[in-house]
């Protein structure tokens, strides 16, 4: 979108302010004649031991750890609050209290922001986006351009790093069907920021596509904010989320339909209604099953694909796993990948939950820390062990099972290439 | 294939029953048949009532122990944990209810079963904050204690 005339911008995370000109802009951008500030002739530049990319869940328990051992922390974030997708969360967590479980996503986050600000050996640069690694053969550190905005327009800052940490989460998966790209189609993540965070409600009456955790949850969500849930309907031959999820729903009248999916959706400007449509045990449509539902709101909870373009711009070394969510960089005990200094933490290492991704990003800073000599080795590396034994145990039981053969995957892929 | 993993509803059949004597005495029934990794139900109970065998186990709750005090009610993450007691013809029911209106007490509500349809109806017998969650006891019909699930609040002409 161009906004102020300036292309470019994610109107998503862009403040609002008076008399502002938004314009679509469904090409590549024409450089601006006016108003924008490209200049950044002298770029402000700053050293650390620890970048971290990304301030959700696991970037915020890398920046507490990696502080906590003596390092050096920069904490970058593209929103203007910190705690990624916790700060939509308002329902109460699961896992043990080392996880804040029965605590509430909005809480954990607020908790854990008060401890970043308070720390001084962390540095946060929010409303900035990372936006390209930079070879710099005279020197030891990974060179980064980060583009910090003010306003619409926006500055770039040099950072070098003797390690950074990828903490960048994820991006919610689209499905192809006639209509998809009608206003009133939503991912549900997008659903839960705009009622969560922004207040807004997003539609009277939606259809629900997914009923993993993430389709079950925003549901419920939205009934309680008074919008009516027609129905949740789910490809897989059964209820892909927790019971429990799945049970609030329905003592509140919403059916589940497994083994139904969506197949187009009927309007010319906006989402009038939805057709959804039975599956057989081949996952195919049976024809005849069609049945026309008024909706003017679809939401999709279909799954997440991680975010890894940094990662490869990197050149470490990557690969396609299926349970992991997609391409993902394969990557040690101590979440280290190939390239020695660069670790990853939470969705982006593997499509999981946040409890997990916490987890990840506490032994991603110990261990970005222990790299970066700052830190008593004996003392830190018995942190990890309690870490990993933390994760093993969350991961443990059958819901568990596709991130274990994800990460067991990673791990056959990581010895291959020792 | 159990028939909930399909359709989100357990049978009464899935739970622990308790004895006529337990139900009476009033007992917290966990409705959380799954592995997942939680347990804060687990801590929160004061007399250490609620067991698991490990952080993914399903919570067991050993009914002689129980003091039906609630405090599992609140904590519990899925809001899967209700408490029951029977009182002669009348019962006792304590649920977590997230929205609003929140009920007031002495209110006559619709009592909701596990399927979202009406079963019946209640009267609010005590509405208490834990945390941020409201946890409502509504008193109803004896023979709904182990269908009633929700309740719904009706809607008033302003």
């Amino acid at each position: 979108m161009r906004v102020n005339n300036i292309p470019n911008v994610r109107t998503c995370i862009a403040p609002l302010t008076e008399d502002v000109t938004v314009e679509t802009q469904d090409t590549f951008a024409s450089w601006p004649k006016e108003t924008h500030n490209t200049s950044a002739t002298k770029a402000d530049a700053c050293t650390v031991d620890v970048l971290i990319v990304g301030g959700g869940p696991a970037g915020l328990e890398a920046a507490v750890q990696a502080a906590k051992q003596n390092a050096k922390v920069l904490l970058v974030d593209e929103n203007q609050q910190l705690g990624g997708q916790l700060i939509k969360q308002t329902h109460k967590f699961f896992g043990s209290k080392q996880e804040n479980a029965g605590t509430r996503g909005v809480t954990i986050a607020k908790e854990l922001e008060e401890t970043v600000q308070d720390h001084t050996g962390i540095e946060l640069l929010l409303e900035s986006t990372v936006i390209g690694f930079y070879e710099d053969t005279s020197s030891d550190y990974f060179t980064f351009a980060v583009s910090k905005r003010k306003g619409y327009e926006s500055s770039i800052v040099k950072v070098q790093a003797k390690t950074v940490i990828f903490a960048v989460g994820a991006m919610e998966n689209m499905l192809l069907f006639p209509g998809n790209d009608l206003p009133g189609v939503y991912g549900a993540g997008a659903v839960q920021t705009l009622m969560n965070v922004y207040g807004v409600k997003p539609g009277n009456h939606v259809l629900m596509v997914g009923a993993g955790n993430v389709g079950l949850i925003v549901s419920y969500q939205l009934l309680q904010a008074g919008i009516l849930v027609d129905r949740v309907v789910e490809a897989a031959p059964i209820i892909g989320g927790y019971h429990v999820h799945a049970a609030k729903l329905r003592r509140c009248g919403v059916p589940i339909y497994t083994r139904h999916s969506i197949k187009e959706i009927i309007g010319s400007d906006h989402v009038e209604a939805a057709v959804v449509v039975r599956l057989d045990e081949n996952w195919q449509e049976i024809p005849g099953s069609e049945k026309t539902i008024e909706c003017d709101t679809v939401c999709l909870a279909v799954g997440l694909t991680p975010s890894t373009r940094l990662l490869s711009q990197m050149g470490v070394k990557m690969y396609t796993i299926a349970e992991a969510g997609g391409f993902v960089a394969i990557h040690d005990d101590y979440m280290q990948t190939s390239v020695p200094g660069v670790f990853v933490a939470g969705d982006n290492s593997g499509i999981e939950e946040a409890s997990t991704a916490m987890i990840e990003g506490k032994i991603a800073g110990v261990a970005a820390a222990i790299q970066t000599g700052k830190t008593s080795t004996k003392q830190a590396k018995e942190l990890l062990d309690i870490f990993a034994s933390e994760l093993a145990s969350l991961r443990a039981g059958p819901f568990g099972e596709k991130p274990r053969i994800a990460k067991q995957k990673i791990q056959t892929f990581w010895r291959k290439n020792q | 294939m159990k028939p909930y993993e399909r359709t989100g509803v357990l049978s009464v059949n899935d739970l622990k029953i308790p004895s006529e004597k337990q139900l009476e005495k009033g007992v917290a029934i966990t409705e959380c048949v799954q592995e997942i990794p939680c347990n804060p139900c687990v801590d929160s109970c004061p007399v250490d009532a609620i067991s698991m065998n490990d952080i993914n186990a399903p919570p067991v709750v050993d009914y002689n122990k129980c003091i039906a005090c609630g405090q599992c009610v609140g904590v519990c993450p899925g809001l899967a944990i209700f408490v029951v007691k029977k009182q002669n013809e009348k019962g006792l029911l304590t649920l977590p209810y997230e929205f609003l209106p929140v009920p007031k007490k002495d209110e006559v509500v619709e009592t909701i079963d596990r399927d979202g349809e009406q079963i019946g109806e209640g009267v609010i017998k005590r509405v208490k904050k834990q945390g941020k969650t409201i946890v409502v006891t509504v008193e109803l019909d004896a023979k709904d204690l182990m269908n009633a699930r929700h309740i719904k609040v009706r809607e008033k002409d302003e």
